[in-house]
């Protein structure tokens, strides 16, 4: 985005407004995929049901963001960088409330699994959800600023959390070997280690949509390696 | 970019000079027949002068001067054994207020042919006026009515009669100045439709102050700024991507 303002002011609040909405979810989806960790480690109940209402507003602001985004379409009729940026908000508003729908998912799950304590790998669970958390973070930091570098490292984060879910699906299908009682529990475990994944997934889908909203070209392949979390099975 | 082997018109290391000012400063463009090409840029920037050079019509303005060459088929359109009348006919133009002759619509189409003795005879002659107002969309709302005069029409349809006039002497370039900036946008739709459906028969070059119109209706996108050329390119990169930061600033509405 060029440093020049618009000659019509009210273009800038506009887009201003657009990224406002944009960064607002973004901080309630986030902090929902942390407080769900949260509910989960410590069986909070009542914090679970409060994230699976508090995805309500995350789905009014996404509904908020197509409304303006039209607008801005329909009004100013937007053009290059102004038009990536814009269709790109889009497109983000959509991934976050996906990534909202996750942390819900995860609060679901929260009264299903009781014994914790008992069961190890739920100790693990939050790194891999501070990690898929980071990259929803920096990659709307690098929405707000514009910044493709900063997209791509987020992209080149998203192998992290992949390697994580693999070695926790090892780790989880182990543990459900050897404690046959637990299966019921810790399969629910491993949902939540999918969705932290996808998350990650997302994080990287908005790292990406930023990349060509700056640059107006899309980020290359990514070369995911033999290691991929499509074949968790080894 | 891609530029062809065999442009159309090609201008090299034009220069246009009104008096001591220079209007247009060394532009180098070609125009593909097989495209409609969009010229852009705030007004002042010399888009509309540099598009009047490739017919000659500034040979009519006073103390200006043109440098540089423009090739039509290769042929300079500035040697002095150029016919200018022939080359008008070959360059036609469309302005941006219609200005039909105060003749019938008839006459409006037919006069052209006549004076380059295109028809042979009145059959031939009603022919090629059917067929220009059939080209230029007009025929269904003006065939019952081709002895009224030509300004009782709506802007638009005068517009449209102004370019079946263009049309009736065969020319292989159409330049367009801001055809549609004096209608509504029914009108103009009308004329956009009319320029996809003549895209590929003629070159078309127009001047719009439209964005919107110019990525709608253009392959090839110019940008003019104080005289020059500042970027030159597929019409889908100068929208979504342009490569010089005055083209964005232009197209995104910063310029200034």
């Amino acid at each position: 985005m060029g440093s020049m303002e618009h000659t019509v002011k009210a273009f800038d609040a506009d887009i201003g407004q657009l990224r406002g909405l944009i960064a607002q979810m973004g901080g309630l989806a986030e902090q929902a995929i942390g407080a769900a960790m949260e509910a989960l480690r410590l069986h909070d109940l009542e914090g679970a049901r409060r994230i699976i209402d508090g995805d309500k507003r995350i789905d009014a602001l996404e509904m908020e963001v197509e409304q303006l985004a039209v607008r801005i379409i329909a009004l100013r009729a937007p053009l290059a960088d102004d038009l990536r940026e814009v269709v790109a908000a889009l497109k983000i508003a959509g991934v976050v409330e996906r990534i909202g729908d996750y942390a819900k998912n995860i609060a679901k799950r929260v009264p299903t699994i009781e014994s914790h304590g008992e069961i190890e790998p739920l100790s693990v669970l939050p790194a891999m959800s501070v990690l898929a958390v980071q990259m929803v973070h920096d990659a709307l930091d690098a929405f707000a600023a514009r910044d493709a570098a900063a997209a791509e490292e987020v992209c080149a984060r998203d192998r992290q959390v992949d390697d994580f879910y693999n070695s926790l699906f090892r780790v989880l299908v182990t543990h459900m070997m050897e404690n046959p009682k637990t299966i019921g529990q810790v399969a629910q475990l491993l949902f939540v280690a999918k969705n932290l994944e996808r998350v990650g997934d997302h994080a990287t889908n908005v790292a990406e949509m930023v990349y060509f909203s700056a640059t107006g070209t899309h980020m290359a392949e990514r070369d995911r390696g033999p290691n991929s979390y499509l074949t968790p099975t080894a | 970019m891609n530029i062809p082997n065999q442009p159309k018109i090609s201008a090299k290391r034009v220069s246009v000079y009104y008096g001591a000012k220079r209007a247009i400063d060394d532009v180098s463009l070609d125009f593909d027949e097989r495209y409609v090409t969009a010229l852009i840029g705030p007004s002042g920037c010399g888009k509309s002068t540099f598009l009047r050079t490739l017919n000659r019509m500034n040979d009519t303005v006073p103390n200006a001067r043109v440098e540089g060459d423009i090739t039509l088929d290769g042929e300079d359109i500035y040697d002095p054994s150029m016919d200018v009348v022939q080359l008008r006919a070959r360059v036609g133009m469309v302005f941006q207020k219609p200005n039909p002759f105060p003749k019938s619509i008839f006459e409006n189409v037919a006069y052209g042919p006549r004076i380059h003795g295109l028809a042979a005879n009145k059959t031939q002659m009603a022919e090629i006026v059917e067929q220009s107002l059939r080209r230029a969309g007009l025929w269904d709302e003006v065939k019952d009515r081709l002895s009224d005069s030509g300004t009782a029409l709506s802007g638009g349809q005068q517009q449209r009669l102004c370019i079946a006039r263009a049309i009736a002497v065969d020319p292989e370039v159409i330049l367009m100045d801001e055809p549609c900036s004096a209608l509504d946008p029914i009108a103009t739709a009308k004329i956009e439709e009319l320029i996809h459906e003549l895209n590929g028969r003629y070159a078309i070059v127009i001047v719009t102050h439209n964005m919107q119109q110019a990525a709608r209706v253009s392959q090839r996108t110019a940008f003019f700024h104080l005289g020059t050329v500042v970027e030159y390119g597929a019409t889908s990169d100068i929208f979504t991507n342009p490569r010089q930061e005055r083209t964005k600033d232009y197209i995104t509405g910063r310029y200034g």
